[in-house]
């Protein structure tokens, strides 16, 4: 379990995180999702007390990062596979981290098994390895000390499809354990696999969240033409609510039929049509990641997205 | 076969995370103590700096056996020749100990698991400081063989001219310039700043010092309060009087506690990315 309360941080005038406030829970996978330099990766720095906070607070597992008596044994965390010693061997990383937690070295060929490092990958330098590597010894790290809580950054960056297949395998069976998994991305598609439970966050607030399903759902219709404008105009003289998005894209409050007939009624070309499961998310990402304006976040923030 | 089996099993076996699991015991200070000791051993650079301390006093050793005026060669010539090396080594060693967390940014693991930068810190000064006293030992030794040894060529009896006194000033002069070294470290984080730093305090200051002490009659009568390398290199040769002992006292609480104490604060508060 990880709490975060109304946590914000600035750098001068600049806020990073600006009172962001989520909880991600047990036997669940939770997405962490946003553009790059969206304050996912600061969220996290602070949750495991690298960095200070502004203000708000963070408790893990009921207490703070800094309270945890030997925190590798409860939670597990990845924040950047790269930061490791070039000139240690995997193992090595492995060990020292085995150590720390006073394990038994058993448990580093057991790690290394499980995050498929080959005994010869694992006595070779951190230096020679590829970034699917480095995040696999990364993640092996986090799991080292049996933890009940996994705090993971961009995890899959670097991973080959088989690679990202066998994390959300892994993240999955973490999660139905009773774990409690956070991993952000600032990838949908990524997130939208894996997780049960999102929070989108841009421009350092959380502009949505709830489960998987609330946020897809979405309910009515995307609808594309050529002229978006047109469209949505069109479609609210048919009494239908509908607001053009992006690439002339709108979004209709009604069910298909009935905005394909008033787009056909009013004599535009359509080029297509479809339920709009999760374009509601899709669209509001996409302009999150376009422009970094807090208006259009604001503006297209679906109704009845926030849990 | 049936074997096999049953450890595997046992082994997959983890205790459910849905239990509410009792906490863990604190990590206790000596398993920090001793991991931070490994890692400084556990790189090839790590590895061969720490060798190159042994390395470094076999070659002065033998340098001085072949160069010198064997004649008159005594502990002292030994010692003198060793000592040498380890006061640029040693340094660096201090340096390292800190910045190599932050130019290899292995500091996000390392304050992830143990979240207490004191401790992790302390830790790594008092392996420093101990690694600093094992290496004069160890130097100490070399140069004791090379006194046995250049005696033995010339048929004389070896001459042991280093009362226990003096080498422990030897000692303090050097662990004092470790210290030195891990303070620029924690002040700058970064390898080549802090070395660099080290070479301007230790080789370019003096100069400046000295530069200034014979124009400035003030300067040169006082220099001691202010001058850590005056009263440090002191140290290495002569018997201190009270007056220059607190000198060295002095001078090292403005450049060694002092840069210390403001390097620690800033960790302490730094963002670690």
């Amino acid at each position: 379990m990880i709490t975060v309360e109304s946590l914000s941080k600035s750098y001068g005038g600049f806020k990073a995180v600006d009172d962001v406030s989520f909880t991600a829970r047990p036997g669940r996978v939770t997405g962490f999702l946003g553009p790059n330099g969206a304050g996912k990766s600061t969220t996290m720095r602070v949750m495991v007390g690298l960095t200070a906070p502004g203000s708000g607070d963070v408790h893990v597992l009921g207490r703070r990062f800094k309270d945890l008596p030997d925190p590798g044994r409860e939670v597990g965390v990845l924040l950047d596979a790269s930061a490791q010693h070039a000139g240690r061997t995997g193992r090595e990383i492995l060990t020292i981290a085995a150590l720390t937690m006073g394990l038994p070295r058993t448990r580093v060929d057991e790690m290394l098994e499980r995050v498929s490092l080959t005994p010869d990958e694992a006595s070779r330098r951190v230096r020679n390895y590829s970034l699917g590597m480095r995040q696999r010894l990364g993640i092996g790290t986090a799991l080292l000390g049996n933890p009940q809580v996994l705090i993971l950054d961009e995890p899959a960056n670097g991973l080959d499809p088989a690679g990202i297949r066998w994390m959300r395998d892994l993240l999955r069976g973490f999660a139905d354990d009773g774990g409690t998994v956070l991993l952000s991305s600032h990838l949908l598609h990524e997130i939208e696999v894996i997780a049960d439970d999102i929070v989108v966050i841009g421009n350092g607030r959380i502009v949505a969240q709830g489960t998987k399903d609330e946020l897809l759902a979405g309910a009515g219709t995307l609808v594309r033409s050529t002229d978006g404008v047109a469209l949505a105009t069109a479609l609210n003289a048919a009494g239908i609510t509908a607001r053009p998005t992006s690439g002339g894209a709108v979004l209709a409050e009604a069910e298909l039929a009935r905005v394909g007939q008033a787009a056909f009624a009013a004599g535009i070309p359509v080029t297509e049509l479809r339920a709009a499961e999760g374009a509601g998310l899709e669209e509001m990402f996409l302009s999150l990641t376009a422009d970094s304006q807090r208006e259009v976040t604001s503006h297209t923030d679906p109704e009845g997205a926030a849990a | 076969m049936t074997t096999t089996t049953l450890t595997r099993d046992a082994t997959h076996v983890a205790p459910s995370r849905t239990d509410v699991r009792p906490a863990p015991a604190r990590i206790p200070f000596r398993r920090v103590l001793n991991v931070e000791l490994r890692k400084m051993f556990d790189t090839r650079s790590g590895f061969w700096l720490m060798a190159s301390i042994v390395i470094a006093s076999v070659i002065a050793t033998v340098l001085t056996i072949v160069l010198g005026d064997r004649e008159d060669l005594t502990f002292d010539s030994f010692a003198g020749a060793v000592g040498s090396p380890m006061s640029v080594v040693l340094p660096i060693i201090g340096v390292l100990a800190v910045t190599s967390e932050w130019s290899q940014r292995t500091a996000l693991t390392t304050f992830t698991l143990v979240p207490h930068r004191r401790t992790v810190l302390g830790a790594k000064l008092l392996n420093t400081l101990v690694i600093g006293a094992v290496s004069m030992l160890v130097a100490l030794g070399v140069g004791a063989v090379g006194n046995l040894v250049s005696s033995a060529i010339t048929g004389t009896d070896p001459v042991w001219d280093i009362a226990s006194s003096t080498f422990a000033q030897i000692v303090l002069a050097n662990e004092l310039g470790m210290l030195l070294g891990f303070a620029l470290g924690l002040l700058f984080r970064n390898s080549p700043a802090a070395i660099v730093g080290y070479f301007v305090v230790n080789l370019v200051l003096p100069g400046l010092s000295g530069a200034l002490g014979a124009a400035q009659e003030w300067w040169a009568d006082n220099a001691g309060w202010f001058d850590l390398n005056q009263t440090r290199f002191l140290l290495f040769d002569s018997n201190l009087t009270g007056q220059e002992w607190t000198q060295l006292g002095f001078t090292s609480l403005l450049w060694i506690i002092l840069p210390l104490a403001i390097g620690l604060r800033l960790v302490l508060r730094s963002e670690v990315k």
